[in-house]
């Protein structure tokens, strides 16, 4: 069985070439090892890692690959609380930026603490007992989400052309990435609605005791920029699918796919209320968030230091359940037994996927003594076959840095690299004339005391350490406050066991890296946060379990 | 079948002569219902309201009760560290009050951060890679486990002595309530460390994907003084079951038999650095273990106040995972239509257990207008009944509070019942010449804005309201920021189960209060605390789950 979709890398590079040094190498770049040949199966996988093929229309033609919507309409700009678009109380604007061009796209209302409190009453009414939400069949919920899930998919081609003008993502990548995974995020939980099982419990003496596993009530959910639409759906549908309502506030960055998919909840069906979309500025609306009385619990996606605030504003409040997905400064441990090129090509993507801003980025590879030098070699060839430019084109598989102020902070780490003695093997230097683009970058002989090998970078700058025993490899990768995922490349099941198992990591990947998927719970161990998201797991974050024990006259078993 | 075991208040009020008005009715005090017949099966149960029968030999012949050890030997007054026993760093030491006698029991060593730091060491220790602990089989940590379980029924006299000394438990109490709970706790969780099951998972995409719910790590855990040493096992008994090593602090008026239990986990063959135990106060060794870098995750049973610092230093430091046991206010609901004695006498002990200090403490019952004075007389008649004594001698069965200063929290709370308008229906004095003794004391027409019906007094004082109809009844259950426990009384199925869904409370009893078990999940909604313990629910709180996805070459379903 072969691949009959064309890979993203082969669709051309014709934007590319003002930039011929990166030219060559895309039109081919991957490494075939077998592995993804036999695993062709015409379906599309979420994880960010895999295949991007075209759907087979039948066993030998293909479709052409998708293409942006031109000049797609911003139709959604506004606050939206019971179902209905809201101006902000302050009258104040969020202006949002194309990275790639740094020209103004549109201005969105900016939520602040009296914008919160309006959606937190609307979710809390939403909310009471008897309402249409709260008096639903569980099944109901489930098919609201399924029609939710049909309803990005009709506007697939729209939520992705958003997502590469708002975040300069990719736009394939954001086409068969994040939108594949939002789809099957919603599938997923669609699913789970009406299987949310409690208990019946045999407790000691006279009593019938069963558990409810009941929804929490309102939550707030606060979402990064990296990957909007896939974030939002992370947080709504584990949510909505317990029963909760939501108030959820897109990043200031990057609010336009969510009130896009504000717009789609309203057309699925979903009653007042339920779901309440609030862009706006972590310190304000994201604060008033956190530290709000009547929110019951709060999901946060983004950085350690904020986490932190998080987690202390729900003791200083009403010490609502909190949940947390922060940073990481992963491992990827590459043996020498392994399939090296293989092994190179998961690396790099574990790396560079989404311009490096993923908090699941290999940020620390640690390759075995006897095949480092050829590691490096190869991984930094595949950097420089990278092609940089507008996501929008064809061809390109790097976009822009999201800010002004992460680029700056990328590029003062590598600087830090620089000074500190890591060698640089390629890149180091902003590119192009305008936008934030920063060239894929590698660095060889790094130390765990660099700066660049404890902070997380969060941009396109990869970190290659040579480590020689399997003890010594296991105690430099958990030498970190992180914890959130990390790759081992091996072909011997007792170093894969052992090493997966001595990880302290929410996600440890053998023999792969990025490969994510809706049934797979997701989360960090140590200050990579606490709770999980996706699988079955993520339901009981977003439920509060009830015991209800009741007096009978006589057990009978 | 007849209960052929003495209840508790059968067996005589002789030490209570002095207080005549309680004498009479402590003789058979308890309304006959038929339940209770009924249910009589030679087995102990653990919960508090349950029937305290003791053990038939066989059919027809009953043990005496138990009685406690006279003088028992004060063993143990050191820090156990590492399996060894440690004076403390600062040379301070700890003095430890009767609180019937206000006399000194002796003296502990008073653990501060430095000894605290100490044994997160020594629990570090134990938890590596490789060490006894981790390597150990899990059937084996259940196996220590049950081991000490039979060494706490080797003990439990001595256990029981050392609670009603050292806290002012009624002795047969601790007997057959906190020490049963302790051995069936014990048990209950040796029975799940061999049943603690990851998933395979059918992921997208060709990967194997399995998850390992591994023990978190080093945990702290800071116990309350009210149930000193089941708490200590509710704590330490799924931390260990699941694979985490422990360090605990009790509560500083109570560390006798916490110390007791050290010695018995050493006995048992826990491996060193299992378990630590440093008695010491709230804001010197509590602090430290909450703002811990090295603590991975903490648990905490105590006041709301408390819990929100606790969550807060969590934040501010290595944001280690939080699990809170806080206050209640909890609602417990009468409908005219039950069986009017069995719920004066279950809303009684529901109250009055452990002289009012549980955070279960039924403090704001509502009953139905119709039999609301019915109610209201049988509840003053059964408090009046109370022995009020030295909790050592038997017929006693109302001990001190355990300090001054939750006396004089009692004493002004009291007093502002009876400020603001709330009928006093007996007690509202302290009690005797010495010691601190309250009192049985009931307030009716109590309203929902008194302070008696808003905070947690933690005393012997139950408060009564009126309600007229399901729907207000809710609103004024959950109109409370507590959400912990509830009863409902009824015998109406309707009523029975809209109001235990509507509760917003952890756990609701029907028919009955107080109705704990091991199996049975524990933990509060809002600001009750986040978390479960007991039942299969705790295990979720001591495991960090770990995804491990493995890259396959065929995907074979």
């Amino acid at each position: 069985m072969s691949v009959t979709g064309g890979r993203i890398q082969q669709t051309g590079g014709a934007s590319s070439s003002s930039h011929t040094e990166r030219k060559r190498a895309n039109t081919n770049s991957q490494p075939s090892n077998g592995h993804e040949q036999l695993a062709g199966n015409g379906c599309d996988h979420q994880g960010p890692n895999q295949e991007h093929r075209s759907q087979r229309v039948d066993g030998s033609k293909t479709k052409a690959l998708p293409t942006p919507i031109p000049d797609p309409p911003i139709l959604y700009t506004k606050l939206f609380i019971n179902n209905d678009w809201h101006e902000s109380c302050s009258g104040r604007k969020i202006p949002v930026y194309n990275p790639t061009t740094g020209e103004l796209l549109c201005e969105v209302e900016e939520a602040d603490s009296e914008d919160v409190d309006e959606a937190v009453r609307s979710a809390r009414a939403a909310f009471q007992m008897g309402s249409p939400w709260r008096s639903m069949d569980a099944s109901d919920r489930g098919r609201l989400l399924n029609r939710l899930a049909d309803l990005v998919e009709r506007d697939r081609l729209l939520l992705a052309t958003l997502e590469a003008l708002d975040c300069g993502k990719v736009f394939l990548m954001a086409y068969f990435v994040d939108l594949m995974a939002t789809i099957k995020t919603l599938r997923y939980y669609g699913g789970w609605a009406d299987k949310i099982h409690g208990k019946t419990i045999p407790v000691d003496g006279e009593y019938f005791t069963y558990t409810r596993h009941e929804p929490i009530g309102v939550c707030g959910q606060i979402i990064p920029w990296n990957f909007p639409v896939m974030m939002f759906v992370w947080k709504i549908a584990p949510a909505l699918c317990c029963g909760n309502t939501v108030v959820i506030k897109p990043a200031e960055q990057t609010p336009l796919s969510a009130l896009h998919m504000a717009a789609l909840i309203k057309e699925a069906g979903f009653p007042p209320g339920v779901v309440n979309v609030v862009p706006g500025y972590g310190e304000t609306a994201g604060c008033a968030i956190s530290h709000h009385m009547d929110i019951d619990k709060v999901a946060f996606t983004g950085s350690t230091d904020v986490g932190k605030l998080i987690q202390k504003a729900a003791g200083e409040s009403n010490l609502k359940r909190v949940t947390l997905e922060l940073g990481g400064k992963n491992p990827n441990i590459v043996f020498a037994d392994c399939d090296l090129e293989y092994a190179v090509e998961q690396a790099h993507s574990g790396l560079f996927f989404n311009q490096g801003q993923c908090c699941l980025a290999g940020s620390r590879v640690f390759v075995e003594e006897p095949v480092y030098e050829e590691f490096v070699r190869l991984s930094v060839e595949r950097a420089k076959s990278k092609v940089l430019g507008n996501p929008l084109l064809p061809g390109v598989d790097q976009g822009p840095q999201i800010d002004q102020k992460q680029f700056d902070k990328i590029m003062e780490l590598i600087e830090s690299g620089k000074r500190e003695g890591a060698t640089l093997e390629c890149g180091g230097s902003m590119w192009g004339q305008q936008g934030l683009f920063i060239q894929p970058t590698v660095f060889s002989n790094v130390t765990d005391d660099m700066l660049i090998a404890k902070e997380e970078i969060f941009g396109p700058v990869q970190q290659i350490m040579c480590f020689r025993s399997i003890s010594e490899v296991i105690q430099r990768a958990n030498a970190t406050h992180y914890g959130l995922v990390a790759g081992v490349f091996t072909n011997d099941i007792n170093k894969a066991l052992t090493v997966s198992s001595a990880l302290q990591a929410g996600i440890v990947w053998v023999n792969c890296y990025n490969a994510m998927s809706a049934q797979c719970p997701f989360g960090g161990f140590k200050m990579s946060g606490n709770g999980r998201e996706l699988g079955k797991y993520a339901l009981q974050e977003y439920t509060e379990v009830k015991a209800v024990t009741i007096k009978i006259s006589q057990k009978n078993s």
